[in-house]
């Protein structure tokens, strides 16, 4: 059995599974639940001056007959008495002295605030500080959240008020409404940060209903734009993930966010860069127990790729991750199409046909369409269509020609 | 009689839950050049009404289908899906295929309760046609005919119009509100449907040709031939269809099956016999065939249902005699041995001598076909082989130049489907507004 325990940045867990703080980290009963359910650690719903929120808060996207592959709110920090959440954190962690308890924080900025804030958080016995830069709604307009993450100064100046009053791992968790992710990443760590956590919500309006045309979720007469999350966001979390954890100047654990909802989310965030993984979405629908899923999967997942640890797993796929100058022009894959798996949709054939390059005909009087690979330029849309796993296969075809990158063709250009 | 009335009228296959229909609807590949729309005799456009019902866009899925099928919601309900558009369906590869026939239903149920009309009548050309009979064929050729915007006449012999699915499938596969409905659908784009008016009796056939420019013949099939047993006349003998009818209408007056019930005949008829006959209270129904099971007509699901029913089947079975006196009390057969296929390819059955046995029964249903109306034809000068009307397939035209005919009394496939009926009906009345539009016919 592999050993799935964690330690980041001194924070320890026995399994890298986090509930990421939100409406399902609220109070000490949901805590416990949680622990109780199995999750390795849970960041706090943000503690801070309790604001008022309004109702009609969450909004989701379906697709097909899927619910919630998108949720997106408008719902602010906690809207608890400080005292409160302060003293539930306590009990909590003196109840479960093995799991990570961290503490999402958002005051003013301004460094007394802090220095007192983070005081008594560490005074609760709790594991760590999650510092919330991201929020994109309600808590932006008054100067925290977002407004903070935006701006790699304000970021770095912050982060250093709240480490050194910290004893405990201050992780800054990261917006990702920021045009490059790694600017606000490297404030961060300038500013002291043992950790970092991303994604945030993504700025989103949900939609309309058709009928009314009000915003969804719309308060009275209006709406506002509100953060997205769910398993859509996944591939802008990846993005953001790999890019700093591809970062040299940043060594500093980073706690994945967005969209996981099943182990093997969890691998690619793991495997990209996150040494824990938090979940939020993906729990709110399901409740704690999905938790059970998350880890017995993991677990399995490295016995059979004889990774004794997930701390082996840990950034393992980063090195694959390049950029686009470096990826070697010569390599050539084309589709195949297995003609006994293939079902006749002929949805390869009107993809290729409409949205692609023309090189997947139909030949009269048989159900399964041929691919000219001499045309077929391997962009994979093709495999992406059909429905049947396994049946459009992208099959690598040797070029004869050695591996060349544009880098490289630039440089030899260059140099002739 | 209300709990009777609930037996035989409560439909056997249920709706889609709404939410159960879009889940479905959401198994559909919207595949390109889909091979469910070639499936469909009269080639709906499957994959676009199913993304309406995925789309919560019910009134363009309904319109879908009745743009290419009229009797929409009929075929819904009757037609032979798996042998069709389900049987095409390419998720049946592997899977269970999308449940066409269901959803269908589920659009137009849905107009039917929202009670819109959905399409109009073309400009008015001019042009008349007669259409006889307001069954499938009729309505399907009036409806295109109406589009076109040429007058249409139907004549009907019976009280209501809606041919076999008014009057002749049982009420738990096809409730009469879906027909009526459909009838109406036809009445509102202009079709003037007169009811109890037989060409041949109360209107002269040479005056339909001479007063119209073209005519349709959907008359359906005649009463089948009887048994040719002794006996047949007793109190108790029944023809299926007139048996369905009366249930159509509930008018069950005179009806005495009793317990024990020999349905004689095996196809989608006899099932329907057969099973109105466990509805009706009878504790024991049997089924005498005198082929064997790989010879029946019947559909598949159709052969299921009867044996889910509780009917008993007796292959390779022959009735020789009704018993009785006055009232049946039994039913003697002889067994039978397969011989030489047919020239249907059905193979031929014969007696074997000495193998009488004796069957107690309360009553007899005879559902063994029904008959073309060679006669007819004969008398109205229609050329025809064996009573079977000579069509030109692509046309649906008769010998006679301004004459078409389709459904059952087309002669051009053994066995019509409704949906093969309406096909033939649009194809016809595309075929004459055609030549109506060329003065060809005129």
């Amino acid at each position: 059995m592999a050993d799935i325990s964690i330690n980041f940045a001194g924070i320890t867990s026995p399994n890298p599974f986090w509930l990421a703080s939100g409406p399902l980290s609220n109070t000490g009963y949901q805590v416990h639940r949680a622990f109780e359910a199995g999750w390795g650690g849970a960041v706090w719903k943000t503690v801070g001056e309790p604001i008022i929120n309004t109702t009609s808060r969450l909004g989701g996207m379906d697709y097909g007959s899927r619910r919630l592959v998108g949720l997106n709110n408008i719902e602010l920090i906690s809207d608890r008495p400080i005292e409160d959440n302060l003293r539930e954190i306590r009990e909590v962690k003196r109840a479960w002295p093995d799991r990570a308890v961290i503490v999402s924080l958002m005051v003013d900025s301004d460094p007394d605030i802090w220095h007192d804030i983070v005081r008594r958080v560490v005074d609760t016995g709790a594991d760590g500080i999650e510092m919330n830069f991201g929020c994109p709604h309600g808590m932006s307009e008054r100067g925290m959240g977002s407004a903070v993450g935006q701006v790699p100064e304000y970021t770095e100046r912050i982060t250093s008020w709240a480490v050194e009053a910290s004893e405990i791992p201050v992780i800054v968790k990261l917006t990702p409404n920021v045009t490059d992710v790694r600017f606000p990443g490297r404030a961060a760590v300038r500013g002291g940060a043992h950790g970092l956590s991303l994604i945030n919500t993504i700025n989103s309006l949900m939609g309309l209903d058709v009928d009314t045309l009000l915003p969804i979720p719309h308060v009275g007469n209006q709406g506002a734009h509100g953060g997205y999350c769910g398993p859509a966001v996944k591939p802008i979390a990846l993005h953001m993930i790999s890019s700093l954890a591809r970062e040299a100047d940043i060594r500093v654990p980073i706690s994945g966010i967005g969209g996981v909802e099943t182990w093997r989310d969890a691998v690619e965030f793991i495997a990209l860069g996150s040494t824990s993984v938090q979940v939020c979405t993906a729990a709110m629908h399901y409740g704690f127990r999905m938790v059970r899923d998350l880890t017995a999967g993991l677990s399995d997942y490295l016995d059979e790729h004889g990774i004794p640890s997930v701390m082996d797993l840990v950034g393992r796929a980063v090195p694959a991750v390049t950029d686009w100058g470096n990826l070697d022009l010569n390599y050539r894959v084309v589709a195949r199409i297995d003609a006994e798996k293939c079902i006749g949709c002929n949805l390869c054939h009107i993809a290729c046909e409409d949205g692609a390059h023309q090189c997947i005909d139909r030949i009269p009087g048989q159900s399964v369409p041929k691919v000219d690979e001499d045309e077929c330029v391997g962009c994979n849309l093709c495999a992406l269509v059909c429905p049947v796993d396994g049946c459009i296969t992208m099959t690598e075809v040797p070029t004869g020609k050695p591996p060349q990158s544009w880098n490289e063709r630039q440089k030899l250009m260059a140099g002739a | 009689m209300a709990d009777l009335k609930a037996r035989t009228t409560e439909e056997v296959v249920g709706p889609l839950d709404p939410d159960e229909a879009v889940q479905e609807a959401n198994r559909c590949l919207y595949c390109y050049d889909a091979p469910c729309i070639q499936g469909c005799p009269t080639h709906i456009d499957i994959p676009v009404f199913i993304r309406g019902i995925a789309t919560g866009h019910l009134k363009g899925a309904a319109r879908t289908i009745l743009d290419a099928n009229i009797l929409g919601a009929t075929c819904a309900r009757v037609c032979p899906t798996e042998a069709l558009c389900e049987g095409a369906c390419v998720v049946g590869k592997h899977q269970r295929p999308v449940s066409i026939g269901r959803l269908q239903r589920h659009a137009t149920d849905w107009l039917a309760q929202r009670g819109e009309q959905l399409f109009t009548p073309g400009s008015p050309t001019g042009r008349r046609v007669a259409i006889v009979g307001a069954g499938p064929a009729g309505l399907g050729c009036a409806f295109e005919l109406r589009r076109a915007g040429h007058a249409v006449v139907m004549f009907e012999s019976r009280p209501e119009a809606g041919g076999l699915d008014t009057y002749g499938i049982v009420s738990y596969r096809l409730p009469v509100a879906v027909s009526r409905w459909e009838v109406e659908q036809v009445r509102a784009m202009g079709a003037e449907i007169r009811t109890g008016v037989t060409v041949g009796r109360d209107v002269a056939f040479a005056d339909l040709v001479r007063d119209y420019d073209a005519v349709f013949l959907a008359v359906g099939l005649r009463p089948g031939p009887k048994l040719g047993i002794p006996g047949e006349d007793l109190a108790g003998v029944y023809d299926a269809l007139d048996l369905i009818e009366r249930h159509k209408r509930d008018q069950y007056e005179g009806v005495e099956l009793g317990d024990r019930v020999a349905v004689i005949g095996a196809g989608n008829t006899a099932v329907d016999a057969a099973t109105l006959a466990v509805r009706m209270g009878a504790a024991e129904v049997m089924i005498l065939y005198r082929r064997s099971e790989a010879e029946m007509t019947a559909y598949r699901y159709e052969y299921e249902f009867a044996k889910e029913e509780g009917v008993h089947y007796h292959f390779l079975t022959a009735p020789t005699r009704i018993l009785g006196e006055g009232r049946v009390t039994g039913i003697e057969c002889v067994r039978q041995t397969l011989g030489e296929p047919d020239e249907r390819g059905r193979r031929t059955s014969a007696p074997v001598p000495g193998s009488e046995h004796v069957f107690q029964v309360t009553s007899v249903i005879r559902a063994i076909g029904q008959a073309h109306p060679g006669q007819l034809w004969e008398s109205w000068g229609l050329e025809h082989r064996g009573g079977r009307l000579v069509v030109d397939p692509a046309t649906m035209r008769t010998s006679h130049p301004r004459v078409f005919a389709g459904g059952d009394a087309s002669g051009l496939t053994r066995d019509v489907t409704v949906v093969d009926a309406v096909e033939q009906g649009k194809r016809a009345a595309h075929a004459m507004a055609a030549a109506l539009g060329e003065g060809e016919v005129a």
